[in-house]
């Protein structure tokens, strides 16, 4: 049986943890809005893009010599998954759903026999694989998206990529991200991004539209790729953005309820045992003034 | 005949422009063009330049763009660019800034890649500083 002064220490120290957890709410909630914002505002650049490209694909991926990281290199041997994480915890399952989802697709491909190299951004995502995949990280960021997602960032990360593609250093890259739906829900996504996988509907469709390309053809699409590559970088690093602070709000929520509840559970012991006090007190005082 | 186009102006960013217009002028890398509606379709990419939003016989709305593509179908225009800066927010003081810093990351430039970006911006610097004349 814990002491009064025990119970009043617990009940301090449960209702100074409600109160930070409910300021992190209060503060992912806030930046839960600008990701948000920024989430939706980068869409409309995102999809032009990829209808534009799927315009230019569509004529030119069945044809001899056309961009490799649009035909891919004609392997499939070696895989780059892309894992994005937050770099800081306390938001719920939001990372360790992104790094399960990444280990399964990781497990995937190691038991088809291929070889597999992981880029992690995000620190989270990194501390948590090297433990199993220690060889296989060829890098990892962790300074990004400190503030806001900027587009620079994304932009050194598709370098990156591309860098690397060029090098003949992998044949296939996929994102895994979580995509954002609501503050509650939070959509864990595998997304190809090496060799784009050009939208079905735009190969045969728009085949009547038929472009003047300035300069040419391949030389648009030979700018327009690795662009589009950063712009999907940056976009899932704002959809990842918001979903981290939106699995914050949501898990900081209910440790704050669960504080409530616990803070009313131990003053009802704190009253019940101080009123067993009372009541043990005067039943001695009783019975000794009835003895004498 | 439809006397009217769909212009998209469109940055990583944000949607900065979405509206009817009746002409619009696109730097392209093969020189600048003027697309008006029932234009035949057209990709390009674009260099440095203005991107001018003709409504009613007169230039509307200017925007100073570094680079990007621009999509042309016969009854909309769409421009994606890297930066668009609309015009009230060049002045000579921003073309200074603009170009220092060109030059700065010229000097710091060491990759291949870096000069790249680092020459690109100062393209991008020396157009804005050739044309502020005719800005202010």
């Amino acid at each position: 049986m814990p002491s009064l002064k025990d119970l009043r220490v617990r009940i301090t120290s449960v209702q100074s943890t409600k109160k930070i957890t409910s300021a992190m709410k209060m503060v992912a909630a806030s930046k839960l809005r600008r990701a948000q914002d920024a989430a939706e505002a980068a869409r409309p650049y995102a999809e032009r893009m990829e209808r534009m490209l799927g315009n230019l694909a569509g004529g030119a991926a069945g044809r001899a010599g056309a961009a490799p990281m649009l035909a891919g290199t004609g392997k499939d041997d070696v895989h780059l998954v892309v894992v994005m994480t937050a770099n800081r915890g306390l938001c719920g399952g939001f990372n360790s759903n992104i790094i399960r989802a990444s280990r399964v697709l990781i497990r995937e491909l190691l038991a088809t026999g291929k070889t597999v190299k992981i880029l992690c951004v995000g620190r989270k995502g990194a501390e948590s694989l090297r433990r199993d995949y220690k060889d296989q990280i060829v890098n990892a960021f962790s300074e990004f998206g400190r503030k806001v997602v900027v587009f620079s960032e994304a932009n050194v990360v598709a370098t990156m990529i591309t860098e690397m593609f060029f090098a003949g250093q992998f044949d296939v890259a996929t994102m895994v991200y979580a995509r954002f739906k609501s503050a509650m829900t939070q959509v864990v996504t595998r997304q190809q991004i090496i060799p784009f996988p050009v939208p079905a509907a735009n190969t045969a469709g728009d085949a009547a539209m038929v472009y003047d390309y300035e300069p040419s053809d391949q030389e648009i699409l030979g700018e327009l790729l690795p662009r589009n590559l950063a712009i999907q970088v940056f976009r899932a690093m704002l959809e990842n953005a918001a979903s981290e602070q939106g699995a914050k709000m949501t898990a900081m929520d209910s440790a704050t309820r669960n504080a409530g509840e616990m803070i009313n559970a131990l003053t009802m012991k704190y009253n019940r045992s101080r009123q067993a006090m009372i009541t043990k007190e005067l039943i001695e005082i009783i019975s000794g003034a009835e003895a004498l | 005949m439809a006397d009217t186009l769909k212009l998209e102006l469109v940055s990583p960013e944000r949607l900065l422009l979405s509206e009817q217009v009746e002409m619009v002028l696109v730097p392209g890398t093969e020189g600048v063009f003027g697309v008006l509606p029932l234009h035949a379709p057209t990709l390009s990419t674009l260099k440095p330049g203005f991107v001018d939003v003709y409504q009613g016989n007169a230039v509307k709305e200017r925007f100073f763009v570094t680079g990007g593509f621009a999509e042309v179908t016969p009854t909309s225009c769409t421009v994606l660019v890297d930066e668009a800066i609309p015009q009230s927010n060049l002045t000579a003081a921003y073309t200074a800034e603009r170009m220092a810093k060109a030059k700065a990351l010229l000097d710091q430039a060491t990759g291949e890649e870096d000069r790249k970006k680092a020459l690109a911006a100062l393209d991008a610097a020396e157009f804005l500083a050739q044309a502020g004349p005719e800005l202010h």
